[in-house]
C-alpha cells in the first residue's frame, strides 16, 4: 500500500526480452470462414448524402439524421489520435462502404425466416442459435453484419419490462429514451472514432432495465463482421434506472479477409441511483497473418457514467483479437459512494499490438475504482496498458487500486505501462502495483516431467495468470475465455 | 527396468558425464553419492529430458525403450519420475488442477480412462492417508510460497500420485532439516514395492539412515567408480570422497 501525493505522476515500464520460443504461435484462425449471403450495399465512399441515405434506410427521425450531420461535420475537422502506442498505415476513408445489409427486406420473425447460411456461420463458431436458445437465462441479439437478423428472449424481457433491442429498433420505438440518453456519455466530438461512429453507425445494441428491476437473464450478443471492406460501427446504449441491474456480455469473431477491416464501435453505459450494470466483452476478431496483414483495426470507445449515487459499473474483457487494439473502456464516477471496476485480459502474439486500459474519473465523494489488467505477449505481440486514474477536486475519501500484471512468452514480445495519475484531492487512498514475468524454461520442463506437453503448460500458466479476471466472467463466458486463450496461445512457445 | 551403458553428456563443451553405466532391477533402491560437481544432477536431468544438455555417447533404456528418443513429457507418461531439487513455483496454478492434470495425461496415454474430479478425490485422499499428509497445500498454487519442506513433500506427494515406474529422487534432502527429511523418507519408504525402481541422489550419507539402499554407487569426473552395498555409504561418512577419488586417480 502506498499513497501517491497529490500530483500527476507518469511513468513507463518497458521490458523486453530476446530468445528461444518461435514455434508454438502459429495456430490458424479457426473462425475464417466468409459466408455467402449476398449484402445490398453501399459503394464506398462518404459524404453527407450517404449519411442521408443510412439514416433514411433506417427510417430514422429527422434529428437522428441531424444528429449524425452535426457529427460528420465536426468529424470532418478532427485529426487522427496518434498518441497510441500502435502502428499502421493511415486509413483511406472514402474508401471503406458505410452500409451493408443481408438483402431479405423484412425481419425474419422467427429462425425460420433466417437465412440457413447464417445458422450455419454462426454454428461453425459453436454458438448456434437453437443451442443459445435453450441455454437458459441467455437471450441473444445477433448482429451479423450491420443489421440484427435474430432476436430471442424477447418476450421474457419485455415481461419485466426490460428493453433489449437492435438500436435501429429502438430509435423507432423508443425514440425519446435514445434521444434522452445518446451522446451523454461519450459525445460525438469526444474523439476522431467516436465522430466518425456517431455519423454512420448503422446498428448495435439498446437496453433498458426500468426502476428497481433485475434483469431476469444474461444478455448477450454476438457481433461478427462479414462483409469485405465494410467497417463496422456499431452503436451500444445500455441505461440502468434506479436500483436496477443487468449483466451484458458481448463476443465477436470475425471471417478471415485479406484487407484490414476498420472497427470503430462506440459503448455507453448509464448506471443511475443504486443501478449496477456488469459489461463482460470476449473479443476474438481476425487478428491478421503472419506478417500481421488482413487483421481487424479495433479502435473502440467505451465509457460508462456512474450517474447516480451508490451505483456501479463494472468492465471485464477477454482481448485476443484484432490486428490492432485501441480501447479504454472507462468509468465516471459521478455519484456519490459510486464504484467503477475495470479486469481485463489482453493477449497479442503475431504482429498484433495493443494500447488498451481504462481511465476512472472520480467526481463523487467517497467513489472507490478497481483496476485488475493482466497482459500477455507471445512472439512479436506488442502490447501497451495504458490507464488514468483522476480524483478531482471535489472527490473526497476517493479511493483507487491498480494492479497491472505483464506475461511475456518468448523473447521477441514486449509489453509497457503507462500510469497516469491526477489527485488533486488530498484524502485520496491509491495503490499501484505492476508486475512483469515470463514463462520459465524451468516452468516449462516441470509440467513437461509430469507428464504434460508444453502446450498444456503454457495454457495452465496463463490461465493460472489471469483467473482473477476470469473470476469476474459469468460463468460460460469464464469457459469460453480459458478455451479461447488456449487456442489463441496455441504454438506461441518453441 | 533401467539399463544405462555408457552415458556421455556435457554441457555446451564441457564433458560431464564420461562414460556411465548403471543396471536398475525393479523393486530395487539405489544411491548414488558424490562430490559437488562430481555429474549427480546432471544424470538426473539427462535421463529425464531437461533441455541444455547434450547426450554424445552411450544409450539409456527404460523397459526397452531408448529414452533419448522421448520428449522429457513422452518418458514421464512411460513411468519416468523426477523429484526436483528445486521443485518449480507455479503461480495461480491450483495444486490439485495440477495433479489432476498430469495424472490424467498419463493416463491417457497409457489408453486408460481419465479420472473425473470425484474418483481423483477419493485417490488423492487415499495417497495422502498413505504418507500421513494433510490436503492443506493442495488447495494452493503448485510450490508457490512453499516453505522448503512443504516443497519436497509436494514431489513425494506427486510421486505417489502418479505412481511411477522408476522414480529419481534429485537431492531430495538438500536444505530439509530433520524433521522434514524425516518425513520424506517415511513418504519414499511408504512407495517403495517390488515393481517400483528408486534411484536416490544425495551428497550425504543422512538420507540414507532413513531410506535403505540396496545398492549404493559413487559418482566422480562422470564415471561410476565405486559400487557396493549400504555400508560403502557409511564408509564414506566417515572418511569423505577424498579417499576414493584420489584412489581412482592413482
Amino acid at each position: 500500500m502506498s499513497a501517491i501525493p497529490a500530483e500527476a505522476t507518469t511513468a513507463e515500464e518497458k521490458v523486453e526480452t530476446t530468445g528461444q520460443y518461435d514455434e508454438l504461435v502459429n495456430a490458424g484462425y479457426e473462425h475464417g470462414f466468409i459466408t455467402e449471403i449476398e449484402s445490398e450495399t453501399l459503394p464506398p465512399g462518404l459524404d453527407e448524402g450517404v449519411i442521408r441515405t443510412i439514416s433514411a434506410r433506417k427510417g430514422e427521425p429527422e434529428w437522428m439524421t441531424e444528429w449524425r450531420l452535426a457529427a460528420y461535420r465536426k468529424w470532418l475537422e478532427m485529426p487522427t489520435p496518434t498518441w497510441a502506442s500502435v502502428h499502421y498505415p493511415p486509413i483511406d476513408y472514402q474508401s471503406i462502404s458505410y452500409f451493408s445489409a443481408p438483402k431479405k427486406k423484412d425481419g425474419p420473425k422467427s429462425l425460420d425466416e433466417v437465412d440457413p447460411a447464417l445458422l450455419e456461420t454462426y454454428e461453425k463458431l459453436g454458438i448456434p442459435i437453437e443451442e443459445q436458445k435453450a441455454l437458459a437465462g441467455v437471450a441473444v441479439d445477433a448482429v451479423f453484419d450491420s443489421v440484427s437478423v435474430a432476436t430471442t428472449f424477447r418476450e421474457k424481457l419485455h415481461e419485466a419490462g426490460v428493453i433489449f433491442c437492435s438500436i435501429s429498433e429502438a430509435l423507432q420505438e423508443y425514440p425519446e429514451l435514445v434521444q434522452k440518453y445518446i451522446g451523454t456519455v461519450v459525445p460525438p466530438t469526444d474523439n476522431f472514432y467516436v465522430g466518425l461512429n456517431s455519423a454512420v453507425f448503422t446498428d448495435g445494441t439498446f437496453v433498458y432495465v426500468p426502476k428497481n428491476t433485475r434483469c431476469p437473464m444474461e444478455l448477450s450478443t454476438y457481433f461478427r463482421i462479414n462483409e469485405a471492406k465494410t467497417g463496422q460501427f456499431e452503436r451500444t446504449l445500455i441505461v440502468a434506472d434506479e436500483g436496477s441491474y443487468v449483466s451484458y456480455l458481448e463476443g465477436c469473431t470475425a471471417p478471415q479477409r485479406d484487407e484490414n477491416q476498420l472497427h470503430a464501435a462506440v459503448v455507453e453505459l448509464i448506471a443511475l441511483d443504486d443501478a449496477e450494470i456488469k459489461y463482460s466483452t470476449v473479443q476474438n476478431w481476425y487478428p491478421g497473418d503472419e506478417n500481421g496483414k488482413g487483421g481487424i483495426y479495433n479502435f473502440v470507445t467505451k465509457r460508462g457514467d456512474c450517474r447516480g449515487a451508490r451505483s456501479k459499473i463494472s468492465w471485464t474483457q477477454v482481448e485476443t483479437g484484432s490486428a490492432i487494439t485501441w480501447k479504454y473502456p472507462s468509468c465516471i464516477l459521478r455519484g456519490d459512494d459510486s464504484v467503477g471496476e475495470f479486469y481485463s485480459v489482453a493477449v497479442t502474439k503475431g504482429m498484433q499490438q495493443a494500447d488498451t486500459g481504462t481511465k476512472m474519473i472520480h467526481l463523487g465523494k467517497n467513489t472507490s475504482s478497481t483496476i485488475v489488467s493482466k497482459g500477455i505477449s507471445a512472439q512479436h505481440g506488442q502490447q501497451a496498458y495504458r490507464g488514468l486514474v483522476r480524483i478531482a477536486g471535489k472527490a473526497e475519501g476517493a479511493r483507487n487500486h491498480t494492479q497491472c500484471d505483464s506475461l511475456l512468452i518468448g523473447d521477441q514480445s514486449a509489453a509497457h505501462t503507462f500510469p497516469y495519475i491526477e489527485v488533486k484531492n488530498p484524502s485520496a487512498k491509491m495503490e499501484h502495483e505492476a508486475t512483469t514475468s515470463k514463462i520459465s524454461e524451468d516452468q516449462l520442463f516441470y509440467c513437461r516431467a509430469r507428464g504434460l506437453t508444453e502446450e498444456d503448460a503454457v495454457s495452465m500458466i496463463v490461465n493460472g495468470f489471469c483467473k482473477e479476471v476470469f473470476n469476474e466472467l459469468p460463468m460460460e463466458f469464464a469457459v469460453e475465455a480459458q478455451k479461447l486463450l488456449s487456442i489463441s496461445l496455441e504454438g506461441a512457445v518453441g | 527396468m533401467l539399463s544405462v551403458k555408457g552415458l556421455k553428456a556435457s554441457v555446451g563443451d564441457e564433458p560431464i558425464l564420461k562414460g556411465l553405466d548403471l543396471e536398475v532391477k525393479p523393486g530395487e533402491v539405489h544411491a548414488i553419492m558424490g562430490p559437488n560437481g562430481s555429474g549427480k544432477s546432471t544424470f538426473a536431468h539427462v535421463l529425464s529430458g531437461r533441455e541444455g544438455y547434450e547426450v554424445t555417447g552411450g544409450s539409456a533404456e527404460l523397459d526397452g525403450e531408448d529414452l533419448f528418443e522421448l520428449e522429457p513429457e513422452e518418458r514421464a507418461r512411460l513411468g519416468l519420475f523426477l523429484a526436483f531439487q528445486y521443485p518449480v513455483e507455479l503461480p495461480g496454478v491450483n495444486n490439485m488442477y495440477f495433479l489432476k492434470a498430469a495424472l490424467n495425461a498419463i493416463r491417457k496415454s497409457r489408453g486408460e480412462e481419465e479420472l473425473d474430479a470425484v474418483s481423483f478425490m477419493r485417490l488423492m485422499k487415499e495417497k495422502l492417508k498413505i504418507l500421513h499428509l494433510d490436503d492443506s497445500l493442495l488447495k494452493r498454487p503448485v510450490n508457490f510460497g512453499f516453505s522448503g519442506g512443504e516443497k519436497k513433500r509436494n514431489e513425494i506427494f506427486q510421486m505417489a500420485l502418479l505412481e511411477p515406474k522408476l522414480a529419481i529422487l534429485d537431492e531430495t534432502d538438500s536444505g530439509l532439516d530433520i524433521d522434514a527429511l524425516r518425513i520424506v523418507a517415511d513418504g519414499v519408504n511408504a512407495l517403495r514395492s517390488p515393481e517400483r525402481s528408486m534411484i536416490v541422489v544425495t551428497h550425504y550419507q543422512r538420507l540414507l539412515d532413513y531410506i535403505q539402499p540396496d545398492h549404493v554407487h559413487v559418482l566422480a569426473k562422470g564415471r561410476i567408480i565405486r559400487s557396493g552395498g549400504k555400508e560403502l555409504a557409511l564408509e564414506l561418512e566417515e572418511k569423505g570422497y577424498g579417499w576414493i577419488v584420489e584412489g581412482e586417480a592413482a
